[in-house]
């Protein structure tokens, strides 16, 4: 298997320059070194310039409804425990729209890896701002300056009890390749939220914008990433300086892992019968 | 009035009197003496106090409906006295918690009901608890009727079990209490005895529970829901029952995330199943119409309560009918369907698995409060018509054939033949956009009419198989009574109950499958008519609306009722004479 192995017939419909081409090298380059084929990968996509990827990667993919990509990845892993379960989304797919669904998948902890496209926008539907937009940015929907603040996704992973929280940058492709590959191989659930600048809409969150502030916490000799305190703090951190990397892994059992069902194989590979209900009516009898 | 051989018994209090598990006994004991039982419950949606009824009728034929009069009437408090005694039939007897109740005696007399004083407090105190009042309520019910305590004493036993023998044993005294109260006290026969008869080989069982055992028996792999009465025990049912079954229970943060997390299974290959109520439904609904473009199969449920909104959360209505034929934007076919009774819904269960897998489509059940909470009893349910067709999904060796597989490939029929996630040179994109034969997505004009035609030709498909409206009463009838869903139970049990001559001239349509709409059977049978009457629980006639829709035939008489309360016997028998 080869990158272009990963590709299809689908000419890529993203801006010359996009982030999201960074982000896509960078998944395919993980799954060839993982060596996955793309008959058992389930690409599950949010509704999104992010999104739309799904038609330019060669694997089993999911279309979902916008906000929605999160609980389909769950219940697909559930169903078929063989298959590599992989979501992208939007900021605005994951934080706003899909925000309920995120901190929840984060307590569950099926074992699947979610990669946020995190452009600080709406994109698609051409800049409005997103949740995770900086306080008093003007954008299409908030000509005066947003007055919401910036929800915080590592914080709010790491609150829900993330057991694989992370930050890649798209401009990073080989920090961001090796951060997906332990993301996939992480047994639960796994975030990668992605600085993906978007050239066409954000004039602010460029990649210049975050060559300079950005500092890698997997290079830092004295951070840990199996302290949750540690990794609070970090979270915390934004402004002139701003971290990336991996910020915490634990090993909390997946929630399939404590299903006795899905010992063995997979559901939905199992022939389907017709059950014998004897015993079960014998309770209303 | 001696020798009724029906029984309606109430037992009425506040919430936490044991309403319930006194109803359940009462129901199964009675069932275990070979009657047939449909019970009944009202109660306000809170957990403590308010005012909760459970009533049940007991019968030698089988039966589906409840009466607004009782026979006989346990008053565990006052407010039951207030709410409920002018349901009294005449002859009928009140037994009442003589510690705490007070009621004239001389007009009991006046109104002919038999005066059933119990100390239930002192009796009940006296074996243990205060608790067991509805048990010894039960005892003295017991006396009454002539049923002896052998089948209620293992009855009472299997109940308490769990907590452990001080508790059983303490229940089976207070059982004993209250059957030797009114045997020593009460010197007349009561109107109505049920002794034990042959037993049959029935179970007790609710619609929702009996459409949760069809879709375990045909095959169910996964289920998702969010709690909301009065679908929640579907819920209970198959979580209770999940891990020896082989079968994945998920209670998702909300019903958007439950429909979607059954989608994603689904589209794995696992058969899947959502229910919900209306509420629940309608934030399901942009994922209806994912389903429909994506061509995933999925079996959703909808047990009505009174709406719109929070509505009347525990009440019964059929409000939801032309919201189930239309909700979702955009047009894609859908299979809807709606049980009238417990052992339809078993049926239903299997059978909207495999349809979905067929028509690789939605597949909507409609129940509703009545049948989905009243338990009634059933012969045993069996899997002789359980078959599972999983209709056009490939073996790998198949799929290796193909040369160049499209999973939404245009074909005469409409269905293209499904891959699933993991098998060699399937792959495909389920798409929420408009898409190609591939799945990829795109907008050209042609593609698009292409795919949308392709989808709705399914449908025809379907309409190949769908079975009839069902005819009841003299098919040659001129006078129809139409419904659909649940007033299948109170429709029937009033029509035996009237006479041959009346009878004779009433023929009854039931719609079981809605959408698609039959209309060519429903022209033949309305035209063949002089008079129409129709039996809805909503306010407009939503069924009525349907029929006009598809057949351009105006029912005008609509019997409709929309309180929360199902359609009494009385007055379904009333409607029918008028007819
Ligand atoms: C229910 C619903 N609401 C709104 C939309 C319109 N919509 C499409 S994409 C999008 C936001 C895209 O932003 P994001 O998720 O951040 O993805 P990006 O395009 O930036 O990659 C919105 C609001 C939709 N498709 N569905």
């Amino acid at each position: 298997m080869q990158e272009k192995d990963f590709n299809t017939s689908y000419e890529p419909s993203w801006c010359p320059g996009c982030g999201n081409f960074g982000i896509f090298i960078a998944l395919k380059n993980a799954l060839v070194e993982l060596g996955l084929k793309p008959d058992n990968v389930l690409l599950v996509a949010g509704i999104g310039c992010s999104g739309n990827g799904v038609n330019f990667l060669k694997a089993y993919g999911w279309h979902s409804l916008h906000g929605r990509a999160l609980p389909t990845a769950v219940g697909a892993k559930l169903a078929n425990q063989n298959m590599t379960v992989i979501v992208m989304a939007g900021d605005g797919d994951s934080y706003g729209e899909g925000m309920a669904h995120f901190i929840h998948a984060v307590r569950g902890n099926a074992n699947i890896t979610y990669i946020t496209h995190d452009n600080s926008l709406y994109s698609l539907t051409t800049g409005q701002s997103a949740p995770t937009t900086d306080k008093g940015t003007r954008t299409k929907s908030t000509p005066d300056g947003l007055i919401e603040v910036r929800a915080n996704p590592m914080s709010l992973a790491l609150s829900a009890g993330g057991g694989f929280v992370s930050r890649g940058f798209s401009g990073q492709a080989d920090h961001l390749t090796s951060l997906i590959k332990k993301a996939i191989n992480h047994e639960g659930f796994s975030l990668v939220d992605v600085f993906q600048p978007c050239v066409t809409f954000n004039k602010i969150n460029t990649f210049k914008y975050y060559l300079d502030r950005l500092y890698n916490l997997d290079e830092q000799s004295n951070y840990k990433a199996n302290n949750l305190e540690a990794a609070h703090k970090e979270a915390l951190v934004w402004g002139n300086k701003i971290p990336y990397g991996l910020f915490y892994q634990d090993k909390r059992r997946s929630y399939g892992d404590h299903l006795p069902q899905l010992k063995g194989q997979p559901l939905a590979k199992r022939p389907v019968k017709v059950r014998n209900i004897d015993q079960l009516t014998r309770e209303f009898a | 009035m001696q020798n009724k051989n029906n029984l309606t018994w109430k037992i009425a209090g506040e919430a936490g009197f044991g309403i319930k598990s006194a109803g359940m006994m009462f129901g199964k004991i009675f069932m275990r003496a070979g009657y047939e039982i449909f019970d009944f419950t009202e109660y306000p949606s809170l957990i403590r106090g308010g005012h909760n009824t459970y009533q049940l009728v007991v019968d030698t034929r089988p039966v589906n409906s409840v009466f607004k009069k009782n026979d006989i009437l346990v008053a565990l408090n006052q407010n039951t006295i207030k709410q409920n005694l002018a349901e009294l039939n005449s002859g009928g007897a009140l037994i009442y918690d003589s510690d705490k109740v007070k009621v004239s005696p001389a007009k009991l007399k006046n109104d002919h009901v038999q005066n059933i004083g119990i100390p239930l407090t002192s009796i009940a105190k006296e074996a243990g608890g205060e608790l067991m009042r509805n048990v010894v309520a039960l005892g003295a019910t017991m006396y009454l009727v002539g049923q002896k305590l052998t089948i209620a004493n293992k009855v009472v036993k299997e109940t308490f079990s769990k907590k452990g023998k001080k508790i059983v044993d303490n229940n089976l005294k207070a059982l004993k209490a209250g059957y030797d109260f009114v045997k020593e006290n009460s010197k007349d026969e009561f109107m109505c005895q049920l002794p034990t008869l042959a037993a049959k080989d029935n179970i007790f069982i609710t619609a929702n529970e009996s459409m949760a055992l069809g879709a375990v028996a045909g095959g169910l792999g996964f289920y998702a829901a969010y709690p909301m009465t009065p679908s929640s025990s579907i819920l209970h049912y198959l979580a209770k029952i999940a891990s020896k079954t082989g079968l994945v229970v998920k209670h998702a943060e909300d019903e958007i995330s439950v429909a979607n997390m059954a989608l994603g299974a689904s589209h794995m290959g696992a058969r899947s199943m959502v229910a919900t109520s209306g509420g629940g439904f309608a934030l399901m609904t942009e994922t209806l119409g994912l389903m429909g473009l994506t061509e995933t199969p999925m079996v959703l449920i909808n047990v009505q309560r009174g709406g719109p909104a929070t509505g009347l959360p525990t009440w019964t209505e059929q409000a939801d009918l032309q919201f189930m034929l239309h909700a979702a934007q955009g047009d894609f076919p859908r299979i809807v369907m709606a049980p009238g009774d417990a052992g339809e819904a078993f049926e239903m269960g299997h059978q909207a698995l495999n349809w979905a897998d067929m028509y690789q489509a939605p597949v909507l059940i409609l129940s509703d409060k009545l049948i989905g909470e009243g338990n009634t009893t059933v012969p045993r349910f069996n899997t002789k018509n359980v078959k599972i067709n999983r209709g056009k999904i490939l073996t790998q060796a198949q799929l290796s054939k193909i040369k160049e597989y499209g999973r939404y490939k245009v074909t005469p029929d409409g269905i293209s033949p499904r891959a699933l996630p993991g098998m060699k040179g399937g792959l495909f994109i389920a798409n929420s956009d408009e898409h190609d034969a591939y799945g990829f997505s795109n907008e050209d004009s042609q593609n698009r009419i292409d795919q949308v035609d392709k989808r709705y030709r399914k449908l025809d498909q379907f309409r190949k198989i769908m079975p009839k409206p069902l005819i009841y009463g003299n098919p040659k009838a001129k006078k129809t009574v139409v419904f659909w869903g649940s007033n299948k139970g109170v429709v029937l049990d009033s029509y035996v109950a009237l006479p041959d001559k009346i009878k004779s001239k009433i023929r009854i349509m039931q719609y079981q499958y809605l959408w698609p709409f039959d209309a060519d059977f429903t022209k033949k049978i309305l035209d063949s008519s002089k008079d129409i009457l129709l039996i809805e629980n909503n306010p407009n006639g939503q069924l009525a609306n349907l029929i006009a829709q598809e057949t351009g035939i105006m029912i005008e008489n609509k019997l409709l009722k929309y309180d929360g309360r199902p359609f009494f016997r009385e007055e379904i028998i009333s409607a029918l004479k008028k007819l």
